[in-house]
C-alpha cells in the first residue's frame, strides 16, 4: 500500500498530448480565462462546474474529516467528476495549485493522491502548479511567455469582477452588467485563444474599452450598504465553497468588494525575499520579488489607472498595501494568506466598505492568527470597522451563516442611515463612486 | 398596531402593542420544532382575538425566523439588532446585555463603541445545553436551579461545547459527586463560555442586563455571573420578550396577518430540504428485514428457584445504563438486567445482585466481573473476581457469537466503540472522540426535544418517504441542520430517520473514517443499546452495503461478555469474592468529596467509603492518595523534561529582567532563549507551569474560540508575566523551527509561528511593558545573530554586536545540551525498561504537550499501568530521513513520523499519539503515523485531548492497547 502511495503517476509531457486536464474552479471568473491560457499552451482542459452535496460528501468520505473544507471540497469536486462517466479515465489528469508554505494547503495535493488510490483511480495523475519548485517531476512546466499571460489575465479577471461589482448594484435594467462580463468574459477568452490581447500593449489598450463599456451601463447611484470579503482565498472566491455568498449578499442589496486575485499572486511573489531579509539568504533570494514585483507593476498601473479614470474605486496598489501592515501585523506573517489578509481588511475600511465578512474554513490555522486574530486591533485604529468572522465547514448551516451575516448587515445599514441623516442633500446628490477618496481622509485622521 | 414575532430555535415569543406602544398582549412557548404550524397558528390567536380587523404593522425576528419571514414577504429583524433596540426604549442607561438563548448565545455592548458578539457555530447552544445537563441529571431546568442553590463547591467542566461537558459530567455522576455540586458546575461552565467565547477581551461591565430563557429562570446561572464579572446585573420584566418587542417596535410596514398565515401553511406544503433515500422501501423488505434478525439469538437456560449450579456474573456499568448478566457454565443466558444509570450505578448494582440472591437461595456464584465506567467503583464496592476492560469485554462476546467476527461496532449511550479484529487479536481500536459523541443519548435527547419517547421516536421514522439529509458531523450541528430542515418543512418522520441515518453516518465516516465497508471486513457484529433502533440499525446496514449480525442481546454484549471473560478465568469450583447475603444486606456507601492535597496537583478527589471499611478513590492523577507514596517520575521522560525545564531560574543581571511565557515552542526554546538572555546580563523569569487558574486569567483575551488549547494558554502566561514587573517580556513570532534534517522543510505549524501576533493584537498587558514580538529564525545560526542584534539594539541601545554574538553561541550550545540531555535520559528509561521487561510507550506530541494540564496526566497515568514513557524528540534522531506520503514539512511533525518509523523497529515499543483538538495540522499527520505503524506491523493509538480531557475514554483506549498488545505476546508465544 505505502508503495503505492509513494510512486504516484506522474504527469509526462507526453501526457499533454493524450490527457484532458480538469482545473478545480475557485475564481470562476479568472479561471474561465486561465483555462483559455492553457488551451492556447496546447492542453486540453476543462473547468469543473459540478457542485452539490455530494461534493462534500465525497470529499467528507476520501480525506479526513478534520482537513480544511477547501481540500474536501476540490477533491471531492475531483473525485465526483471522475465519477461521473464523462472522462476517459486512462486519459484525464488533474491540477491542483501548491504554494509550499508552511499551512495545510500545502499537502492539498498528497492527500488528493491519497483519496485518488481510496477511490480507485490510482491511474490518474495530479499536475502540481507551484512556484515554488515543489513536485518537479509532475509539476506544470511554468515558462516564462506563460507566465506573462498567466499575469495578464487575471489583471483581466480582477478587472471585471471589480467593474461588474461596482456596477450591477445600481443598474437601472437588471442583468445589464451581467451581460457585460459575459460578452467581456468571451471576447477576452477568443483573444487568448489566438493568442493576442495579452502583453503589455494590448492590455493598456484594452482595459480602457471594458471599463468603458461598463461606464456606459445606465445606473440609478443611490447609497447602499458597502460590504468587503475577505478570507482564506478558496472560501472567499469560490461559490462552492462559501454558500454562494456574493450572491447572498447582492440580495441583501448591498454593493461587495471582493479584493482581486493578483493580490495574492503579489503576496506569493513578495514573501521570498522578505523571508530572505528578515532571516538572512543570499542577495538574489533578497531581490528576486523586488523585481517581479515591480515587472507585475506595470500591469497594475494601467488597472487602477483605468478603473479611476471611469469614477470607479479602484484597489491600493500592492506596495500601498505592505504599508497598511505597520503597526499591526509583522509582514513575517507569510503563512496562508497572512499578513495581506490583515492589509486587505485595512484596506477596505478605510476605502469605505467598513463591512467585512472574513471567511474561513471551520478551524483554519492561519486565519487564528492573521483574521480573527487581527480584528480587535483593527476597530481599535478604525472603530467605524464591522468585521464579522464566518465559519465554513460541511455542516456548518447556512442559516447560521447568513444570521451572522445579517447582524452585521444591520449594523452598517443603521449606520448608513446615521450618515445620511446627518448630511442629508449631500450623500444622495454626490455620486457615491467619489465618496471613497473623502472617506479615507477621515479614516487618516481618525488614525492621528 | 404593532406586532412582533420571535421564532428562536426552541421557542416561539409573539406582542401586540398598541398605538402606545404598550403591550397588549403577549405569549412564550416552545414550539417542539413544528415552527410553520404553530407560528400559523399563533399569528391566528393574535389576529382574532387581540388585532382588531387582522390588521397590523408586523416584523418577525428570531434565529429560526429568517427563512420564514422572506418565505412569507414579512420584514426580517436580525435579533441581535431588534434585542438592541428594545434595550434602547425599555432599559435606558444599560452598557451591557448578556442573552442566553435556546442555541444562541450573545453579548451586546451598547456603550463605548456598539458591538455584538454571537457565539460562534462551534459553541453549543447554551439553553439547549442546559437542558441537555438536565436530562442527564434527571431533573427539570427549575429542579436543577434550586439543587445549584445548595452547592457546596463546583467542579471543573468543559464548557465549549454540549457533547464535552457531557463527556465530564457523566464520570462525575458516576462517580457519585453530588448533584448539587454538578448543576452549579454546570451554570458556571456557562458563564466561563459565554465570557470566554464572547468577550474575547472586551470587559463586561456597569449596568448589565440578562435576557432570554435560562437567564430569566435561572436565579443561580444569573448569580454565576455576576459573581464571575462582579456587578449586579438586572433581569428585566418581559425579559424573555425584548427580541419580539424590538420586532414589533421596528416594524413599520402593514400586514394582514391571516393572509400571512395563508402563506405560511402554503410554505409548510412545499417540501424543499435535501432528502436521501427511505429506509424501507416496503412493509415486505422490513418483515424480512426482522424475520432476519430474529435469528440472532443467544441460547439461553431456565434460572429456577432452585438453582445451584455454578454460575458466572458479568456487570457493565456503562456510562447511562446498569446492565447485569448471569450465565452457566455452558455460557447460556440465565438472567439478565438492563436499568437506566440514575447518576449512581451501586445502589442499583446492590439492588439486582440481593433480588438475585433473594430468588435463587442456592446460589453459587463462581466469578464476577465488572467493566464499563464504572468498572472499578463497582468491583471495589462489591468486591468482584475481576475488572475487565469493556473494548475486551465486547469482543469477547461478539467472538463467541461469531468466531470468525472481524469487525465489531458499538454504539453505547454516550459512545461508540469499534474494533477491527486480525487473527483473533483486536487490530485496531475506534472510540469516538469527545466531538462526535452523543450517539444514543443524542438521539434520546433530540426525541424528547421533539415531545417523542425514543423508541417511538424511532419507530416513526421506518417508513418515511423522504429522510433528511443531516449529514455527518457532531451533534451541535446537527441541532442547526434539524433546525433548518424544519424550517423547510420536514416532517418529525423524516427527521427522526435522517437522524437515525446520520448516527450511522457519524459512526462510519467520522470515528472509522472507512471509505468503503470492505476495508471494515465483512463478519459485522453490531452491538450496544443503540442498535436496538431498528432506524439505525437498518440504515447501518444500507450504508455498509451488507447484512450484520444484531445478537438480541444486542444491549447486554459488554455485562454477557464480563461474564464469559470471568467464565474463563475462573478456575473450577471457585467461588466468587463477591460480597455474600448477609454483607450485600448491611452494605452501605458514602460519597465524600475533597481536594486531595498531597502534591500542587490539588487533584479533587472523589471517595467512596463503604459499608465495610473499604474506599475507592477516583479523580486522583497519581497513586499516592491511594498509597501514600509520590510518583518518583523514574520511568517517565515527560517528567524528566518539566524539570530540566523548571531548572532554569532567573539569575540577576545588569540589563534588568526579561520575562519568557512558558507556551507552545518555548516548552523546547526555554533553554536556549534563558542562556542567551542571560548572557547579555537580563535575570530571565518564565511563567509556571500552566494550570486552570492561569488560563481562566488569561481566557478572556482569547479571539478565536476554535484554536487549539495549547494556544490559548499562551494568554494566561502572557497575564502572568505582565504582573511580575518585569522590563520587558519576549516571545518571538518564528515562521521557521530548527532544521533536523528530516523533513522537505522545518516550519512551525501557522499557530505557534505566529501566536505572539496574535497577544500583541489582543492583550491589553502587554501595552504597558516592552513586549518584543519580532520575527527571529533559529535555523540559520551565522545570520541568526545579526538579525537578532538589529532587532535587541532597538530595545536596548547599549547592546554591541559582540556581546550578542557571544550570547547567541552560548544559546545554541545550551540547546544542544538540553536536547542531548533529554535524549540521554531516554536511552537511560529505555534501557531500564528493558532490563525490567517493561512496555515502552513514546508518548508521541509536541515539546508543548509536556505540560500538565495539556496532557491531563496522560504520562503518569501510563507508567502508573507499568509501562515506561519516552517522548517523540529523544528518538527521532535514531533513524534516516526517509519518504512519506504527505510533504513533511514541520519540524515538530517530523520528529514524529521519525519516532514512528523507529517504534517499528522495536518490538517493545510502541506509539501513542496525543493530538490537541482543534489542531489542523495534526488531521494530516495522524493518518500518516497511523500508515507508517500500520505498515511496520504495530498498533496505532490516537489520545485527542482539549481543555478538559476526560480520562475515563483516555484510560479504555489505553487498557484496550495494553490487552491487544497482551494478546498478541501470549500468541507469539504459543507459536
Amino acid at each position: 500500500m505505502e508503495q503505492t502511495l509513494t510512486q504516484y503517476p506522474k504527469f509526462t509531457p507526453e501526457m499533454k498530448k493524450t490527457h484532458k486536464i480538469l482545473i478545480p474552479n475557485m475564481a470562476p471568473v479568472q479561471f474561465r480565462i486561465l483555462a483559455a491560457v492553457m488551451e492556447q499552451a496546447g492542453y486540453t482542459c476543462e473547468l469543473l462546474e459540478n457542485c452539490g452535496s455530494q461534493v462534500s460528501e465525497l470529499g467528507l468520505k476520501y480525506v479526513h474529516n478534520d482537513t480544511c473544507y477547501p481540500a474536501l471540497l476540490v477533491i471531492g469536486q475531483f473525485l465526483d467528476a471522475l465519477g461521473s462517466g464523462r472522462y476517459d479515465l486512462d486519459h484525464t489528469a488533474l491540477i491542483i495549485t501548491q504554494t509550499g508554505g508552511g499551512c495545510r494547503a500545502s499537502n492539498y495535493i498528497h492527500l488528493l493522491r491519497k483519496a485518488l488510490v481510496k477511490a480507485g483511480y490510482p491511474q490518474v495523475p495530479v499536475v502540481s502548479l507551484n512556484f515554488s519548485g515543489l513536485e518537479k517531476d509532475s509539476g506544470f512546466p511554468v515558462t516564462l511567455p506563460l507566465l506573462r499571460k498567466f499575469l495578464a489575465v487575471i489583471y483581466y479577471g480582477d478587472l471585471l469582477v471589480a467593474l461588474r461589482a461596482q456596477t450591477e448594484p445600481y443598474e437601472t435594467e437588471r442583468g445589464a452588467a451581467e451581460a457585460c462580463q459575459e460578452k467581456w468574459l468571451d471576447t477576452i477568452c477568443g483573444w487568448i485563444r489566438d493568442d493576442k490581447g495579452w502583453s503589455n500593449r494590448e492590455v493598456k489598450a484594452a482595459m480602457p474599452r471594458i471599463a468603458a463599456d461598463f461606464a456606459a451601463i445606465p445606473v440609478r447611484r443611490v447609497p447602499k450598504v458597502k460590504v468587503g470579503v475577505v478570507g482564506e482565498i478558496y472560501v472567499k472566491y469560490s461559490p462552492l465553497g462559501n454558500n454562494d455568498l456574493e450572491r447572498f449578499l447582492a440580495s441583501q442589496d448591498c454593493e461587495v468588494n471582493l479584493p482581486g486575485l493578483m493580490g495574492f499572486v503579489q503576496y506569493c511573489a513578495y514573501n521570498p525575499s522578505e523571508t530572505a531579509r528578515l532571516y538572512g539568504g543570499t542577495f538574489l533570494e533578497k531581490h528576486v520579488s523586488d523585481w517581479i514585483l515591480k515587472y507585475i507593476e506595470g500591469m497594475e498601473s494601467v488597472m487602477i489607472r483605468v478603473l479611476k479614470n471611469y469614477g470607479y474605486h479602484a484597489p491600493l496598489p500592492f506596495r500601498e498595501l505592505i504599508k497598511l501592515t505597520d503597526g499591526v501585523i509583522g509582514i513575517g506573517d507569510k503563512m496562508g494568506e497572512g499578513w495581506l489578509l490583515t492589509a486587505e481588511m485595512i484596506e477596505l475600511v478605510r476605502a469605505g466598505y467598513e463591512n467585512i465578512v472574513c471567511a474561513q474554513p471551520f478551524g483554519c490555522l492561519p486565519n487564528h492568527i492573521c483574521g480573527k486574530g487581527m480584528i480587535n486591533k483593527i476597530r481599535e485604529l478604525y472603530p467605524e470597522a464591522n468585521i464579522t468572522p464566518i465559519d465554513y465547514d460541511p455542516s456548518a448551516t447556512r442559516v447560521n451563516q447568513e444570521n451572522r451575516i445579517k447582524l452585521m448587515l444591520a449594523v452598517g445599514r443603521e449606520r448608513l442611515a446615521e450618515r445620511q441623516a446627518a448630511a442629508p442633500a449631500a450623500a444622495v446628490e454626490r455620486p457615491e463612486r467619489f465618496v471613497p477618496a473623502k472617506r479615507r481622509e477621515k479614516a487618516a485622521h481618525a488614525m492621528v | 398596531m404593532k406586532v412582533g414575532l420571535d421564532v428562536g430555535s426552541t421557542t416561539i415569543k409573539c406582542v401586540v402593542l398598541d398605538d402606545a406602544n404598550k403591550i397588549v398582549y403577549s405569549t412564550y412557548e416552545r414550539h417542539f420544532s413544528h415552527i410553520l404550524e404553530k407560528s400559523g397558528e399563533l399569528l391566528r390567536r393574535v389576529a382574532a382575538e387581540h388585532v382588531p380587523g387582522g390588521k397590523a404593522a408586523f416584523a418577525i425576528s428570531g434565529s429560526a425566523g429568517m427563512g420564514m419571514a422572506e418565505g412569507v414577504g414579512v420584514p426580517f429583524v436580525q435579533e441581535v439588532f431588534a434585542t438592541r433596540v428594545a434595550a434602547g426604549r425599555l432599559a435606558p442607561g444599560t452598557d451591557c446585555i448578556i442573552e442566553l438563548g435556546g442555541e444562541d448565545a450573545k453579548i451586546l455592548f451598547l456603550t463605548g463603541g456598539i458591538e455584538v458578539r454571537m457565539n460562534g457555530s462551534c459553541a453549543g447552544g447554551t439553553g439547549a445545553f442546559i437542558d441537555q445537563m438536565a436530562t442527564l441529571l434527571k431533573m427539570s431546568a427549575g429542579e436543577m436551579d434550586e439543587a445549584a442553590a445548595r452547592a457546596e463547591k463546583t467542579y471543573t467542566i468543559a464548557s465549549r461545547c454540549g457533547v464535552f461537558a457531557k463527556s465530564d459530567v457523566q464520570p462525575l455522576i458516576n462517580q457519585g459527586a453530588r448533584c448539587e455540586d454538578i448543576s452549579a458546575s454546570i451554570y458556571q461552565a456557562v458563564v466561563n463560555q459565554t465570557i470566554a467565547g464572547l468577550a474575547q477581551g472586551r470587559p463586561i461591565r456597569g449596568n448589565i442586563l440578562y435576557l432570554g430563557g435560562p437567564l430569566t429562570f435561572s436565579r443561580c446561572l444569573r448569580e454565576s455571573f455576576d459573581r464571575t464579572l462582579g456587578v449586579k446585573g438586572v433581569c428585566p420584566e418581559d425579559s424573555l420578550l425584548f427580541v419580539a418587542l424590538g420586532a414589533a417596535f421596528y416594524s413599520d410596514q402593514d400586514f394582514d396577518l391571516n393572509e400571512v398565515c395563508r402563506r405560511l401553511e402554503d410554505r409548510g406544503a412545499s417540501e424543499t430540504y435535501r432528502s436521501q433515500p427511505p429506509l424501507f422501501e416496503s412493509r415486505e423488505e422490513y418483515n424480512a428485514f426482522t424475520a432476519r434478525h430474529a435469528k440472532a439469538s443467544v441460547p439461553r437456560a431456565s434460572f429456577g428457584p432452585d438453582y445451584a449450579a455454578p454460575v458466572h456474573i458479568g456487570i457493565d456499568s456503562g456510562s447511562t445504563t446498569v446492565k447485569l448478566a448471569v450465565i452457566d457454565q455452558e455460557a447460556r443466558l440465565l438472567f439478565t438486567d438492563y436499568r437506566p444509570n440514575l447518576g449512581n450505578p451501586v445502589p442499583l448494582i446492590r439492588e439486582t445482585l440481593e433480588r438475585l440472591y433473594e430468588e435463587h437461595p442456592a446460589l453459587h456464584v463462581a466469578s464476577v466481573t465488572t467493566t464499563g465506567y464504572g468498572e472499578e467503583l463497582a468491583k471495589n464496592a462489591f468486591h468482584a473476581d475481576y475488572g475487565v476492560v469493556e473494548t475486551v469485554a465486547h469482543f469477547t462476546a461478539a467472538r463467541y457469537f461469531l468466531p470468525n467476527v472481524d469487525f465489531i461496532i458499538d454504539i453505547g449511550g454516550q459512545d461508540m466503540k469499534c474494533f477491527k479484529i486480525e487473527d483473533g487479536a483486536i487490530s485496531n481500536i475506534f472510540l469516538n472522540e469527545a466531538c462526535s459523541s452523543g450517539c444514543g443519548s443524542f438521539l434520546q435527547t433530540f426525541a424528547q426535544a421533539l415531545g417523542y419517547d425514543v423508541r417511538e421516536f424511532a419507530k416513526l421514522g421506518l417508513f418515511a418517504g423522504r429522510p433528511v439529509d443531516l449529514g455527518s458531523r457532531c451533534t451541535v450541528f446537527m441541532n442547526s441542520s434539524v433546525k433548518q430542515a424544519q424550517k423547510d418543512g420536514a416532517t418529525v418522520e423524516n427527521i427522526s430517520a435522517g437522524l437515525s441515518i446520520s448516527v450511522v453516518k457519524n459512526a462510519i465516516y467520522k470515528v472509522i473514517r472507512a471509505a468503503s465497508p470492505e476495508e471494515l471486513g465483512r463478519n459485522v457484529v453490531v452491538q450496544g443499546g443503540t442498535f436496538y433502533n431498528e432506524a439505525v440499525l437498518r440504515a447501518f446496514e444500507k450504508e455498509m452495503g451488507l447484512e450484520v449480525i444484531r445478537p438480541d442481546v444486542a444491549g447486554l454484549m459488554g455485562a454477557y461478555g464480563a461474564a464469559l471473560y470471568g467464565k474463563g478465568k475462573a478456575l473450577p469450583d471457585q467461588t466468587s469474592a463477591l460480597l455474600d447475603r448477609k454483607s450485600l444486606a448491611a452494605f452501605s456507601q458514602e460519597t465524600e468529596s475533597r481536594v486531595c492535597g498531597l502534591c500542587g496537583n490539588n487533584c479533587q478527589l472523589t471517595v467512596n467509603t463503604f459499608g465495610d471499611g473499604g474506599t475507592f478513590i477516583s479523580g486522583n492523577r497519581c497513586d499516592r492518595p491511594v498509597t501514600g507514596k509520590a510518583d518518583s517520575g523514574e520511568r517517565n521522560l515527560y517528567a524528566y523534561k518539566r524539570k530540566l525545564i523548571l531548572e532554569y531560574k532567573p539569575i540577576p543581571g545588569k540589563r534588568g529582567k526579561i520575562g519568557l511565557p512558558l507556551c507552545l515552542n518555548f516548552w523546547e526554546l526555554l533553554p536556549f532563549w534563558h542562556a542567551f538572555f542571560t548572557k547579555l546580563g537580563f535575570a530571565v523569569y518564565h511563567s509556571p507551569l500552566s494550570s486552570r487558574d492561569l488560563y481562566l486569567n488569561g481566557q478572556g483575551t482569547i479571539p478565536s474560540d476554535t484554536a487549539c488549547f495549547p494556544a490559548k494558554l499562551a494568554h494566561g502566561h502572557i497575564r502572568f508575566l505582565s504582573k511580575l514587573g518585569l522590563d520587558a517580556i519576549f516571545y518571538p513570532c518564528m515562521t521557521y523551527n530548527i532544521d533536523e534534517g528530516l523533513g522537505d522543510n522545518h516550519y512551525n505549524c501557522p499557530v505557534v509561528a505566529y501566536y505572539p501576533e496574535v497577544i500583541a493584537g489582543n492583550c491589553p498587558e502587554v501595552k504597558g511593558t516592552k513586549f518584543i514580538y519580532d520575527y527571529v529564525g533559529l535555523h540559520r545560526p551565522k545570520d541568526f545573530a545579526k538579525k537578532i542584534f538589529a532587532i535587541l539594539r532597538q530595545y536596548f541601545p547599549d547592546l554591541t554586536r559582540g556581546e550578542v554574538k557571544e550570547a547567541a553561541d552560548a544559546a545554541y550550545a545550551e540547546y544542544t545540551h538540553h536536547m542531548s540531555l533529554v535524549r540521554k535520559e531516554g536511552e537511560r528509561i529505555i534501557n531500564q525498561a528493558r532490563g525490567s521487561g517493561r512496555r515502552i510507550i513514546v508518548l508521541a506530541g509536541r515539546p508543548y504537550h509536556v505540560d500538565p494540564e495539556i496532557n491531563h496526566g496522560i504520562d503518569t497515568l501510563i507508567t502508573r499501568s507499568g509501562a515506561a514513557v519516552v517522548t517523540e524528540d529523544s528518538i527521532s534522531n535514531r533513524v534516516e530521513r526517509f519518504s512519506t506520503t504527505v510533504l513533511n514539512q514541520w519540524t515538530y511533525h517530523s520528529r514524529l513520523y521519525a519516532a514512528a518509523k523507529y517504534c517499528c523497529s522495536q518490538p517493545d515499543m510502541d506509539l501513542v499519539q496525543l493530538v490537541s483538538f482543534g489542531c489542523g495540522v495534526d488531521a494530516i499527520t495522524t493518518d500518516e503515523t497511523q500508515s507508517i505503524l500500520q505498515a511496520g506491523g504495530k498498533l496505532y493509538t490516537q489520545l485527542k485531548i482539549d481543555e478538559i480531557t476526560n480520562l475515563g475514554a483516555v484510560r479504555i483506549r489505553l487498557r484496550s492497547l495494553f490487552a491487544a498488545l497482551d494478546e498478541q505476546d501470549d500468541k507469539q508465544e504459543e507459536a
